[in-house]
């Protein structure tokens, strides 16, 4: 992994680009929470976020696939602008629909749904949204709860499971409409510890399959080891950005060495 | 012993009651009233999900007008509304009739007991449904549109079922005082069970027997609608762990 990511890192052009973002800004009525943020994630990559409480790493995550409505700045999915209005908001309900379907979403709390049983998370958006034939649909879901470990959990309701097993279900719908990007925003921070190891297991996979993902996380072993770029954000900018070899093994920025030091 | 049975009338209770007798005007009156109950309901239901989503997402114009509907209808007594809505309701289409040429209208007291009632309904079940579809997680919301779903498909396919096992109790309770809310219809002379009742009691003086059967009746339609909609709430949450613990 470490070497696939380095010789990736030394060829950037070659590949496509995933996701870019530009200038980012984004207020909360008064609270600038990000004041002007440039990523680049190109097909592949996998991008650590990290920062601090309150850094903006999540709320930036959350305005790539307009859950926030940015209030300005680009953002480019898989080569395509998202035509935005003056406000920040989308300009076309339809062209943000596409280009949801295209980046799947792990959040923080799972955020399956509850009446539905797992199998049925899982093939709901292939078979609602991309109009995926259901019995083909049900297939793939299998598969892919086997991929999770969920094999036999099939027609389990969420809330009968774990934290670490409903976020492993999250991670199948989300390979389940087969996304050009993945999404984590601090996907871990809401299991007991002992169930984190699971989870990132399966994300790690996921990396080494050569997945383009962004990770929100606190989780700074587990960043260094799976990305091949990290981000740290401080107070809505981007403070230092680099491979996590650099990163973490030689920071520049007294701040993101303050960070490193504070969360071990 | 025989002397208290002839006091009570108990022995022409069962004649009277016979449905070739007056049985049969209490059954059709109570036929009547299920059918405005299941029609003002289902008014209502519509009603209550256009004005819950109104004032949950709609413009602050369509919020104002919505609250003043279910701040007036929850304020007036039924009864009241019953007799404003029917006579208003009735005046507004023979006008309109007149309008347009034409002679009085009469109108069908099912129609016109489902449309009050309806209205009355509905103000309620803007309440019961606003509140359940807040009770919703937000998360759960967030990951329909995350994933690319349209509104309309949030509403269908994740807001609406999830919201249903927080407004089942309340709409079952919306059930029960539209079965009952029919009896007010009496006052504008539908012959719905009340009517029927008090007519059978006037005629042969055995009151007692008819409105005895007649609470008897309410009471068999409460007790069947209790066993559906607790069928129905268990469905409705599925998935959900119940409180006593255990598998639901």
């Amino acid at each position: 992994m470490d070497t696939a990511a380095a010789a990736s890192a030394q060829q950037p052009d070659t590949r496509r680009e995933a996701i870019r973002v530009e200038d980012l800004h984004k207020s909360f009525g008064d609270l600038e929470v990000l004041k002007g943020v440039d990523l680049i994630a190109h097909q592949g990559d996998v991008v650590a976020i990290i920062g601090g409480s309150g850094s903006g790493k999540s709320t930036m995550l959350r305005c790539i696939n307009f859950l926030e409505t940015p209030t300005s700045g680009k953002i480019v999915i898989g080569g395509e602008e998202v035509a935005m209005r003056a406000d920040g908001s989308p300009a076309s309900q339809k062209q943000i629909e596409r280009i949801r379907t295209k980046l799947a979403m792990v959040f923080q709390q799972f955020n399956l749904w509850t009446h539905r049983t797992l199998l049925e998370n899982v093939i709901e958006v292939p078979v609602h949204v991309l109009k995926v034939p259901k019995a083909e649909a049900i297939e793939r879901a299998r598969e892919l709860l086997v991929r999770v470990g969920l094999g036999g959990k099939e027609d389990t309701f969420p809330a009968y499971l774990s934290g670490g097993q409903q976020q492993r279900a999250a991670i199948a719908r989300a390979l389940a409409v087969d996304p050009s990007a993945m999404l984590f925003d601090e996907p871990t921070s809401a299991l007991d510890p002992e169930l984190v190891g699971e989870v990132l297991t399966v994300i790690r996979d996921l990396a080494a399959e050569g997945r383009t993902m962004l990770l929100v996380t606190h989780e700074m072993k587990f960043a260094r080891e799976v990305a091949n770029h990290v981000v740290y954000l401080y107070q809505g900018r981007i403070e230092e950005q680099g491979p996590p070899a650099e990163l973490f093994g030689n920071p520049q920025s007294e701040r993101l060495k303050q960070f490193l030091s504070s969360v071990g | 012993m025989t002397g208290l049975f002839e006091t009570l009338g108990l022995g022409a209770s069962a004649e009277l009651l016979s449905l070739s007798s007056w049985g049969g005007n209490l059954l059709r009156g109570l036929a009547n009233s299920l059918q405005i109950a299941v029609g003002a309901f289902g008014m209502g239901l519509v009603i209550g999900l256009f004005g819950a989503y109104g004032k949950l997402y709609g413009g602050k114009v369509t919020r104002d007008l919505l609250a003043i509907y279910t701040t007036v209808i929850r304020a007036v007594p039924e009864l009241v509304l019953i007799l404003i809505l029917y006579y208003v309701g009735s005046d507004i289409i023979n006008k309109i009739s007149e309008a347009f040429g034409g002679g009085r209208v009469e109108i069908s007291g099912v129609a016109a007991g489902i449309w009050v009632l309806g209205v009355v309904q509905g103000a309620y079940a803007t309440e019961v449904l606003r509140g359940a579809i807040k009770a919703v997680p937000v998360g759960q919301i967030e990951a329909a549109k995350s994933y690319g779903m349209p509104a309309f498909m949030i509403m269908r396919r994740v807001t609406i079922p999830a919201m249903m096992g927080f407004a089942v109790p309340g709409l079952a309770n919306l059930w029960l005082i539209a079965t009952k809310d029919t009896a007010l219809l009496a006052v504008v002379g539908f012959s719905e069970l009340t009517l029927e009742t008090r007519q059978a009691a006037s005629s042969t003086r055995a009151y007692f027997t008819f409105f005895l059967a007649a609470g008897f009746l309410y009471l068999m339609v409460t007790l069947f609608s209790g066993a559906v909609f607790a069928r129905i709430e268990k469905w409705a949450r599925r998935g959900q762990p119940s409180l006593k613990g255990g598998s639901s």
